[in-house]
């Protein structure tokens, strides 16, 4: 340990008091990103050492990370410099929640499973069924800005956050929003800090609009020999009158992965409509109401599956949907564990441009030792995940894919990311795709928010 | 204001599109609040690039710059408090693209919007928010504003249906932000704009979401004898999970003023009505309604009916919409306030308005959207009498510190404007203000864009004036474009 690391760490143990700094280097090890260690950890208990902490970071130019569970780290590039690493796992309280106003406030370090179960004892949820779900906190889930397949029934997170309080750069304890469900007092800028990976302050609470839990649910899969076919029936649905809680499309690979081992030791739940799928691309939409309102749910989409040429059609019920759900939501880690060198790549682009983006994405991976699964929400955001066959030659060809199929998806007028690849590509390739004209204006809500750049240094958009 | 820079305008846009004539600009001295304030020259725009040399000319000229959709908001947001230039969009009101398949469109600012519903209607779609002044206020003002309406409670406000923006910086640049396909990689710029109440940017196009229209639709009417029990009945329905289209509640004062001009069949004898609206697939809406109807006479409802057809839903709606209409009729002046609380609240905050009203000598009406916790509670007084207008800002005050008491906000669609800068500090703490302020500056660092709004100034109510007896000289047709939403 440096012995500028030392002071870093004895200051930060002031604030925190001494059994929640983390100095030790095996410990420290779990706090990298992209292989670069913080020379502490610390571990505050309220909002106030937060502020300290970060007041104290700003007078000594420290770079600081904030932490949930680091389950997604490796998001975004590298950090160019890394000296204090906050984690907020302490700060796990739901500080009030009224059922009866649907409305939630809570510390970002709790995790989801936990604030599921609270809000379950109330039959609500939120709709975050997010990747890494059983390690996940608010926080991070939040920052990270990772989306859920239930998003195509309740929005992302800007549509349920009401508020937060956060740190800002110079140490100052700050809020936007509120606690009710209709604001328009002062600027919205909490919704600047998801997706924002911790690069404009770090969020000391959270204020939530909650929702009655879509019980008891169902889904629906179609299998179908070919894209356009599968593609077709999405469309159908999305001009129907139906409003599905998930809409997903999968592909052939996608399916086998689903089918596979390591996807059931990650969501242990079967799925048997899964299995007959292998090799085909896949509907699956999850459903739910009354008996009646079920029923019309699966007559319109067996008929419209039907139209639409479903080589098979299956109907599931209540104790299958986490398995359903589980497996959509996990898919980034399903991918990963089972293909540590796989490149997924996010592809956001217009509902008419689904096919000509996977049709692109596909022929540029076709000649290389890349397999691919894809997965598309009902968003019209496409997960695509690049599996190297074997190591060396292929991850240079995923590096060359990656870029090309930014540059496919850019000149569809869509927004190309990469959500997880191993660090050597980052090296040659900026995982937030091209740059576009509004960098500029990002830029300036960096510095007002953090002017003495100490949040994340390097891994945010265009460098932040 | 400096003739060079009023004959560089003429020469930009021609001498139609430029006013400075002192009657001209009292048109555009107020907007639906009771704040006045006169700009030096009102320019007409008709394309983006107009708008770019209108800022620069306003950053040569030093000279303050306001945009304008109809005017119709209610806290000064589109007045020109330090004067200037008020950018008019009216003449910037095409439907640019309309994207079926994709459920979008890209319209400029100046388009109404019940315009842009309209044109997508034969396609099944509709724009979401539906202010109750829509049928003249402009999406532009939509977005600056972050507009809600009433059925904002299922769908969501203007800033989870817009996706991008073409926009002039206050410093002449012409960005976009955002576009047509979801999660623009970086910050959510448009999260930021949307709502910013034209302080950061005059926006020049608009993406929009189109939503589908749903396959059926039930509107009820619950007649109540007694406010609580109205409430109370509101309470249960958020509690129970069930979320409505709409949410609305009238209260007696309010139905009877409306009931007088539209004949909407509202009774005249009861205490409050609560008009709730579900949607979707018609099994669903079946249910939704029979359990709403339910928890209203469970709660007490002497009467709960049923909307039959389109015609009788029209009509509560007309009712509904055109309430701040009837309200002018009786008085010369009224002032709408715009808090929000938790919906477990309502029917203490009701009585703590009741209570206010009543200490301060007002009669006070309500008619709000009821389902999210949106108050608008009806002050009337008479301008002409000073004093009287003091009372009604400082009553207005004192109702929003409740709400804030009861964990609300100062205003849920309305706007903070130049209305109610002063209350920013009983929600925002210095430093949350600051960061705003750093933001704001970021953008706007001259200040020349819409200056005096949001951001307390400093100075007190007694700097708003109130234009007398305007409402006794309106149309029917303006009644209903200054309504709020």
């Amino acid at each position: 340990m440096s012995s500028a690391a030392r002071i870093a760490a004895s200051r930060a143990g002031e604030i925190v008091g001494p059994a929640n700094v983390i100095d030790g280097a095996d410990e420290l090890a779990g706090y990298e990103v992209d292989g670069l260690g913080p020379g502490a950890a610390v571990r505050p208990g309220t909002a106030e050492e937060v502020s300290e902490l970060v007041k104290y970071a700003a007078a000594e130019k420290l770079a600081v990370i904030p932490v949930g569970a680091r389950t997604k780290l490796d998001m975004g590039m590298p950090p160019a410099r890394y000296d204090l690493a906050i984690d907020m796992t302490r700060m796990d309280r739901v500080i009030s929640y009224d059922p009866g106003d649907l409305t939630l406030s809570v510390e970002p370090g709790i995790p989801l499973t936990k604030l599921a179960a609270t809000l379950a004892e109330h039959k609500q949820f939120l709709p975050l069924a997010v990747p890494f779900f059983e390690h996940a906190t608010v926080g991070g889930t939040l920052a990270s800005g990772v989306d859920s397949p239930l998003r195509h029934a309740y929005g992302t997170a800007r549509e349920f956050v009401l508020g937060l309080e956060f740190v800002s750069g110079d140490g100052a304890l700050t809020k936007s929003g509120g606690r009710v469900v209709k604001n328009v007092s002062g600027y919205d800028l909490h919704k600047l800090m998801l997706g924002g990976i911790g690069s404009l302050g770090v969020v000391t609470r959270v204020n939530f609009k909650t929702f009655p839990r879509p019980t008891p649910a169902r889904g629906f899969f179609a299998a179908f020999e070919t894209m356009e076919k599968a593609l077709e029936l999405r469309q159908r649905i999305m001009s129907s009158k139906l409003s599905p809680l998930t809409l997903d499309l999968g592909s052939p690979g996608t399916a086998e992965l689903f089918s596979s081992a390591t996807a059931a030791k990650i969501v242990p739940e079967a799925v048997t409509a899964d299995l007959p799928a292998r090799g085909k691309w896949t509907i699956s939409a999850g459903f739910w109401g009354s008996t009646d309102v079920s029923a019309r749910y699966e007559r319109d989409l067996r008929q419209m599956a039907a139209d639409c040429g479903a080589a098979r059609v299956d109907v599931i019920g209540e104790d299958e949907i986490p398995g359903q759900l589980g497996r959509k939501r996990e898919f980034v880690a399903i991918v990963s564990a089972l293909s540590p060198g796989a490149v997924v790549m996010k592809l956001s682009v217009r509902a008419s441009q689904l096919r000509g983006a996977q049709t692109e994405a596909r022929n540029i991976v076709a000649g290389a030792p890349i397999d691919y699964a894809t997965l598309t929400n009902g968003a019209g955001v496409i997960y695509f995940a690049m599996l190297p066959r074997r190591a060396g030659d292929a991850a240079q060809a995923c590096r060359q894919a990656a870029g090309q199929i930014m540059k496919a998806i850019t000149a569809l007028g869509g927004y190309a990311t990469i959500v997880r690849c191993p660090l050597e590509l980052k090296r040659e390739i900026s995982v937030w795709g091209v740059p576009r004209e509004d960098f500029p204006l990002m830029q300036r809500v960096k510095r007002a928010f953090d002017p003495c750049n100490i949040f994340a240094p390097g891994r945010f958009v265009g460098g932040f | 204001m400096d003739h060079h820079l009023l004959h560089e305008l003429e020469h930009l846009l021609g001498h139609d599109g430029v006013l400075s004539r002192p009657e001209d600009l009292l048109l555009y001295e107020y907007d639906g609040s009771v704040e006045i304030a006169r700009p030096q020259c009102v320019v007409f725009p008709a394309k983006t690039a107009d708008v770019v040399r209108i800022v620069e000319l306003s950053n040569r000229y030093k000279t303050p710059i306001v945009g304008r959709g109809a005017g119709t908001g209610l806290s000064g947001g589109a007045l020109a408090r330090e004067g200037g230039i008020v950018v008019s969009f009216a003449r910037m009101n095409r439907i640019l693209e309309i994207d079926i398949e994709n459920h979008r469109a890209v319209v400029q600012p100046g388009v109404v919007n019940a315009d842009l519903s309209l044109a997508v209607a034969h396609a099944g779609l509709h724009f979401a928010p539906d202010p109750s002044s829509q049928r003249a206020c402009t999406i532009g003002g939509n977005v600056s504003e972050n507009a809600g309406g009433p059925h904002t409670l299922a769908y969501g406000v203007t800033t989870n249906h817009v996706l991008g923006l073409e926009m002039v910086m206050p410093t002449g640049e012409l960005v976009r932000i955002g576009g047509k396909a979801a999660d623009a990689p970086g910050y959510d710029l448009c999260g930021l704009f949307v709502g910013s109440e034209g302080t950061l940017a005059l926006v020049t196009e608009v993406t929009v979401r189109l939503t589908r229209l749903p396959e059926a639709v039930k509107t009820l009417l619950a007649v109540y004898d007694r406010v609580d029990d109205a409430t109370e009945t509101v309470v249960e329905i958020t509690a129970r999970g069930i979320t409505p289209a709409a949410c609305e509640m009238l209260d007696g004062w309010t139905l009877r003023a409306v009931e007088a001009w539209v004949h909407a069949g509202f009774p005249l004898d009861s205490a409050a009505v609560l008009l709730i609206e579900v949607d979707g697939l018609r099994e669903a809406a079946e249910e939704h309604a029979a359990q709403i109807a339910e928890v209203c006479r469970l709660h007490g409802a002497r009467e709960v009916r049923v909307a039959c057809d389109e015609k009788e839903r029209d009509l509560l709606w007309k009712g509904r919409k055109n309430a701040f209409g009837a309200v002018g009729r009786l008085s010369p002046t009224y002032y709408v306030q715009d808090g929000v609380i938790p919906r477990t609240k309502l029917p203490e905050t009701l009585r703590e308005i009741d209570r206010i009203g009543k200490e301060n000598g007002f009669e006070i009406g309500n008619i709000f959207h009821a389902g999210d916790g949106n108050l608008h509670p009806i002050i009337l007084f008479d301008a002409r009498d000073s004093k009287q207008f003091q009372r009604a800002v400082s009553t207005a005050e004192e109702i929003i510190r409740f709400c804030i008491k009861m964990g609300g906000a100062i205003t849920g669609e309305h706007g903070v404007g130049m209305e109610k800068d002063r209350l920013m500090p009983f929600l925002f703490s210095e430093a949350d203000i600051a960061l705003m302020k750093r933001v704001r500056d970021e953008f706007n660092p001259a200040g020349l864009l819409n200056p005096g709004k949001i951001f307390p100034t400093g100075k007190g109510c007694g700097e708003v004036r109130v234009r007398s007896q305007r409402n006794g000289a309106e149309t029917d047709s303006t009644h209903e474009e200054s309504s709020p939403a």
